[in-house]
């Protein structure tokens, strides 16, 4: 597929401190493309960085092969992190104006029913639940029928029932054929939602491909869960690579032979009925390659 | 410069304010409290100039016997207060809440000799018996003409500083919460440019104002009866300068700031020295020149200015003409300045 917006050794600098450091990828046209990585990895830069936002320190980004400029704005719909809409303001009226900012525009009876607005239409935009509010300002970064959508954590701070009502919206942009930019920290919401995903840590990419490609590649065992309090004696005693969650009270087990592992559980007279058997994720794939937790 | 971008902030603006249900019920009812405050101010008898106690065993008959046969006693603009205990009116002289104090049995009176009030009764107490003589081979001439009351001169005070308080926090402080609250950054990422964004804020709060001033002036009107001498779209003229120059004033402050708090004071140390200084409540004659010549810096003084000219000394466009060059300027300064300063984030 071909490239639609080529970022290459972008460098932004706050003072002393590199945010985004020589960072270079580019959006297959028609894909989500995902930047996972915790609060301060460079995320938010890099977007408002494309964007035009925020000016580069260095570092060139092209769309459809020609550097950005202006224009830029009319193909591009933006879903900012924290951004606000004036005050006493309806949702139809703010699809209404920022439809005017541009010369090309989705229907809103169209942008309504894709992002389910109809139900509050007239209502002010302050008094929307999280997750409706969170619909309107997708549905404002859908207003000028955009190529590409830059989404910066679109679902942070949303309950469980929302962030999942949000990813049925992306997907359904994305079956639109649209370009998604999605950045988060929310390892599930990038598997879930991203053909591509970078990971960033301290302004850096420190790996990128398919999750299901890193995951192959980085991981070929299963993680294997147990509660503490079935296990007698000293886990660490048990001939198997086990990990002790002393704070969640939980003894994990990393294994490439699940009925060898089960094996041998049971040669110790392990109860086996709070097992939990479950696959290598790209949070196991953050600490590998960063040695560090997550931080949210 | 898109007609359809710039329509549509200036709507979105309109809209938020009108909604606004506190804001614009204090833009409606602050300007009519001043004027209703003025209204009550300024009905009845003119002010009395000085205060002046009389004592006496009866001090009503006694007062009344005395104003027969004394003109100083029959002086306009004296109030004359009787009183039938001396030593709490003697004090009140020393702390000059008296002018002056008569024992009209024992044919006394007291001054305070730091009191120019009191100096002044004193003169007129010993020269009022040869008033109607020549005195020093002076003839005495006489002039008649339109009395310009204190309100007459505050009403194009009182509209141009309720004009400021408008302008300024109307659109300095809004631009800064937009600031604050995303607002400004999610329009940046739109092709609304920053000068149809700018422009729209100032239509808006324009119209706004106009609106208001008019409909203070025309509420004044009713209640009270001051003087207008001059063109009426000369005053708007005035008033349509004065208040970009104004509005401007704000976005200058807005340019950058993203704290409420900072902006407010910023606009507080604007606004009051403004007050003040630019003529609103009292003349600058005889203040120090400096402060007569730092005053010119505000372009609300230029607009009392003009519009005291035209309201009460029924001015031209060439009496006036130096106030609008000098609002104009001031209005080019501060909206390119603003422009230029200008920054979403």
């Amino acid at each position: 597929m071909a490239v639609l917006l080529q970022a290459t050794h972008l460098i932004k600098r706050f003072g002393d401190v590199a945010a985004v450091n020589d960072v270079s990828f580019g959006l297959e046209a028609g894909t989500c493309f995902g930047l996972l990585g915790p609060n301060g990895a460079g995320k938010t830069t890099i977007i408002e960085m494309l964007e035009g936002i925020t000016d580069a320190d260095d570092g060139e980004i092209r769309y459809r092969n020609k550097p950005v400029g202006a224009d830029f704005r009319n193909d591009a719909g933006i879903m900012f992190q924290s951004t606000a809409l004036q005050d006493y303001m309806t949702v139809r009226e703010a699809l209404q104006m920022f439809g005017s900012f541009y010369p090309r525009t989705t229907p809103i009876d169209e942008l309504i029913d894709t992002c389910s607005l109809g139900e509050f239409l007239d209502r002010d935009s302050r008094k929307l639940s999280g997750g409706q509010r969170q619909r309107l300002l997708l549905a404002t970064a859908l207003v000028n029928d955009p190529q590409v959508v830059f989404l910066d954590e679109p679902t942070t701070g949303l309950d469980p029932q929302a962030r999942r009502n949000l990813w049925a919206l992306v997907k359904r942009i994305r079956a639109q054929g649209k370009t998604i930019l999605l950045t988060t920290h929310y390892m599930e919401e990038a598997y879930e939602l991203c053909d591509e995903i970078a990971i960033m840590d301290h302004g850096k990419i420190i790996t990128r491909g398919s999750p299901k490609t890193l995951l192959a590649e980085h991981f070929d065992e299963v993680v294997l869960r147990l509660p503490r309090a079935d296990i007698p004696g000293d886990p660490a005693q048990l001939p198997l690579p086990v990990t002790l969650h002393e704070e969640e009270e939980t003894v994990e087990i990393l294994s490439r032979d699940i009925n060898t592992t089960i094996r041998i559980l049971l040669d110790h007279d392990i109860s086996l009925a709070g097992l939990q058997i479950r696959p290598r994720t790209l949070e196991d794939l953050f600490l590998a390659l960063t040695g560090e937790e997550l931080r949210a | 410069m898109s007609w359809r971008r710039f329509l549509a902030v200036l709507k979105a603006r309109n809209r938020e304010f009108v909604r606004d249900r506190a804001a614009l019920g204090w833009n409606i009812i602050f300007p009519i409290l001043i004027v209703a405050g003025f209204a009550f101010a300024f009905s009845g008898k003119p002010m009395d100039l000085y205060k002046v106690s009389v004592y006496a065993a009866d001090p009503v008959q006694k007062l009344a016997e005395v104003q027969k046969t004394q003109a100083f006693f029959r002086t306009d603009y004296i109030r004359f207060i009787p009183v039938s205990t001396l030593a709490p009116a003697i004090t009140k002289v020393e702390r000059h809440q008296l002018d002056m104090l008569f024992d009209l049995d024992q044919h006394h009176y007291w001054v305070n000799r730091d009191s120019p009030k009191g100096y002044m009764l004193e003169r007129v107490l010993h020269g009022s018996d040869t008033v109607e003589a020549p005195a020093g081979g002076f003839q005495r001439q006489t002039v008649s003409g339109r009395e310009i009351r204190y309100v007459d001169w505050l009403i194009p005070g009182i509209l141009a500083m309720n004009m400021m308080f408008s302008a300024l926090f109307g659109v300095g402080y809004v631009i800064v919460r937009y600031r604050k609250s995303g607002v400004l950054k999610r329009l940046q990422a739109t092709p609304l440019t920053a000068f149809e964004f700018l422009s729209a804020q100032v239509v808006s709060r324009l119209w706004l104002i106009l609106a208001i001033t008019s409909g203070v002036y025309a509420g004044a009107n009713l209640f009270i009866d001051f003087s207008m001498f001059g063109s009426y779209t000369l005053l708007l003229l005035v008033f349509a300068l004065g208040a970009v120059s104004l509005i401007s004033l704000g976005l200058l402050v807005a340019a950058r700031i993203a704290s409420e708090e900072l902006a407010g004071g910023i606009l507080n140390v604007l606004s009051w020295p403004m007050m003040f200084l630019s003529g609103v409540w009292f003349s600058l004659e005889g203040t120090n020149p400096l402060i007569q010549k730092l005053a010119l810096l505000f372009p609300l003084t230029h607009i009392i200015d003009a519009s005291r000219a035209i309201m009460i000394d029924g001015a031209g466009l060439a009496g006036i003409s130096t106030q609008l060059m000098v609002l104009t300027l001031m209005s080019g300064v501060f909206l390119l300045l603003g422009a230029a300063l200008f920054r979403w984030k």
